[in-house]
């Protein structure tokens, strides 16, 4: 996909999630809009995968870490093919498997996360075999701020670096906000590009709302022989609604109908705005 | 009937109250201040408050050092990580090392519905009972709540408490009643079953009697609130004059409530026993209703048990 039609699709997937936690009347709203792009990079351009194979082996491997935002994802999934669209309908309801957190049942899901901190070393060990089978596939591992106080992300960030997995991407959700607040206030991380080197990695920082960049960083990397890559992706938590962005409760917060309704105008004048330019082009 | 104060809220209240004339009573969090309903406490009491983020091996280690230094500090954080992630620091830095931690499980049980097993907490009785020195309870109400946590500041040693997240219905018509750590409340007396229950399915359990009432059974329900040390008197007593049991969990099947009701039952009095709870399988998503029903952990099903039970 070209960026534009990756900048209007993103747009699409914020209007589809939105819609489905106003309907499940559940869900993790801020983070999920703040990875969005970062998400729509991968699905629709950078990751080799086959929604009609999902198993097959030389696809790229995804762990959602932050597996609370796992609404931008079932909506990808569902946009890709992998299972029905009709299922989002289900989300957070009695008996589903689309449940508030990735969930392995579900075709396109590598593995079930939801408990911060666990992603890293799965992708680690994922990046390992891919090495020592010769496979050649890449594993991206996308975390979220405030979820680098876990100690463990920091053994696993040291097992990444030692066993030199330049197949290994890892993206920080760099949204400056977790549930009590700033992540500076609750427990600071800066200089988090420093901390990561220090630990061996190939540190990039961008703007993770800016589809170039991220097209262009995720799909150069990694950049840098015998080193994991850790891209410090900036983003703004619930990125695509004016009135909720960093704004805290919009961490868990469900729109209300008049907040949906706003929402969704907002979105669409964007993405009207993006398939116009798409048509000029 | 009504009550819309949940626990978590209870034991933020108390706190705040008791905090303010024994500034050794800390309280910390797992950037989990909103679901413990701690925001207040961390408001009106910063210096009796400590953030660690989103870490809970570390929030129980810095509390055992607290604790060591004369502190009496309240750890607050989801049930499911508390218990289960931080198990290690639980075992060695707070139970082998004797020192004085409480540990306030959050929106425990199933109570975190269709988030998935992840943050299901079905599991933490199982392992926090098997360690020794730990008391382990789980209050029925926000009465019960109260009077727990007035005891818990006064009660020397490392404790683990599980509450769910949304408010249940009142079991006590008010706190003024004996809680004592390790002593069961009979809430009902009977002769010819007993229903053991702990937490939010106490309320359960005492539905369930008020059917088997009307079908002529005689139920004795007991409140085991304090799972470790175990009541082990009213569970012998209660095998001795009903002859039948029947536990009632928001818990695994496997190393909760019931077990340890039956490893009392089969050494001092074996009797039939049923244990109801959760499977040993990932919960299905869903309301803390519909999952309990789904599994029948519900007055009916109870009842129907029971009335096989007694043969009828
Ligand atoms: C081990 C663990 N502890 C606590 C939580 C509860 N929790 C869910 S989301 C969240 C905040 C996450 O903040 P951050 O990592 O910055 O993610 P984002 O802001 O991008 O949503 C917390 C504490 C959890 N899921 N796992």
């Amino acid at each position: 996909m070209e960026i534009i039609e990756l900048k209007a699709k993103a747009a699409q997937i914020r209007m589809d999630l939105l819609r489905m936690i106003h309907g499940a009347k559940a869900g993790h709203t801020g983070g999920s809009l703040s990875n969005a792009d970062i998400l729509t990079a991968l699905y629709y351009r950078v990751m080799n995968l086959d929604p009609a194979r999902p198993k097959w082996e030389g696809r790229d491997r995804f762990i959602a870490s932050k597996g609370h935002a796992v609404e931008s994802l079932w909506c990808i999934l569902a946009d890709r093919g992998f299972f029905p669209k009709e299922e989002l309908e289900t989300f957070s309801q009695f008996g589903t498997r689309l449940i508030g957190h990735p969930n392995n049942k579900v075709p396109g899901i590598e593995m079930n996360t939801g408990a911060l901190g666990h992603g890293l070393a799965i992708s680690v060990g994922m990046a390992l075999a891919s090495k020592r089978d010769g496979r050649g596939y890449r594993v991206f591992c996308l975390m979220g701020d405030g979820e680098q106080a876990e100690g463990s992300v920091w053994e696993a960030a040291m097992a990444g670096a030692h066993y030199k997995l330049d197949n290994l991407v890892g993206i920080i959700d760099r949204n400056g906000l977790q549930i009590s607040g700033s992540t500076e206030e609750v427990m600071g991380l800066d200089p988090l590009d420093e901390k990561w080197a220090a630990f061996g990695w190939n540190v990039i920082s961008i703007d993770g709302n800016d589809m170039e960049q991220l097209v262009d960083t995720l799909e150069a990397a990694p950049t840098v022989p015998g080193k994991p890559t850790l891209i410090i992706a900036n983003t703004v938590k619930a990125k695509g609604i004016s009135f909720a962005e960093n704004v805290p409760h919009w961490h868990h917060h469900v729109p209300s109908d008049e907040e949906l309704a706003q929402a969704l105008a907002e979105l669409s004048a964007v993405l009207a705005g993006y398939q116009q330019e798409g048509q000029v082009r | 009937m009504g009550n819309k104060i949940a626990n978590r809220q209870v034991i933020c209240d108390t706190l705040l109250e008791l905090a303010q004339s024994d500034r050794d009573i800390m309280v910390l969090a797992s950037d989990s201040r909103g679901s413990a309903a701690m925001g207040p406490f961390a408001q009106a009491c910063p210096e009796q408050f400590v953030e660690v983020g989103i870490a809970e091996q570390n929030i129980v280690g810095i509390s055992a050092g607290l604790a060591h230094s004369g502190k009496k500090p309240f750890v607050t954080s989801p049930a499911c990580f508390l218990s289960m992630r931080s198990i290690e620091q639980i075992k060695v830095d707070v139970a082998y090392s004797a020192t004085n931690v409480k540990l306030i499980g959050i929106s425990g049980g199933i109570s975190y519905g269709a988030l998935g097993m992840s943050h299901h907490s079905v599991q933490d009785l199982a392992v926090t009972r098997a360690i020794p020195g730990l008391a382990v309870i789980l209050p029925a109400d926000r009465h019960e709540t109260k009077r727990m946590t007035e005891a818990l500041v006064n009660y020397e040693g490392g404790v683990y408490v599980r509450i769910g997240r949304n408010p249940v219905e009142d079991v006590y018509e008010s706190a003024d009643y004996d809680f004592v750590i390790g002593k069961a409340v009979t809430m009902r007396d009977g002769s010819d079953i007993t229903l053991i229950a702990a937490g939010e399915t106490v309320r359960v359990a005492l539905d369930a009697e008020v059917k088997l009432k009307e079908a002529g059974v005689s139920c004795r329900v007991i409140n085991m609130h304090t799972i470790k040390p175990l009541d082990e008197e009213a569970i012998i007593k209660a095998a001795r004059e009903t002859g039948r049991i029947i536990t009632v969990e928001e818990h695994s099947v496997h190393g909760g409530l019931g077990a340890a009701v039956a490893e009392v039952v089969v050494q001092h009095h074996p009797v039939p026993l049923r244990l109801v709870g959760i499977p040993d399988e990932p919960a299905i998503a869903g309301k803390t209703k519909e999952v309990f029903e789904y599994y029948g952990i519900s007055a009916e099903n109870i009842k129907n048990l029971a009335l096989d039970m007694l043969g009828q």
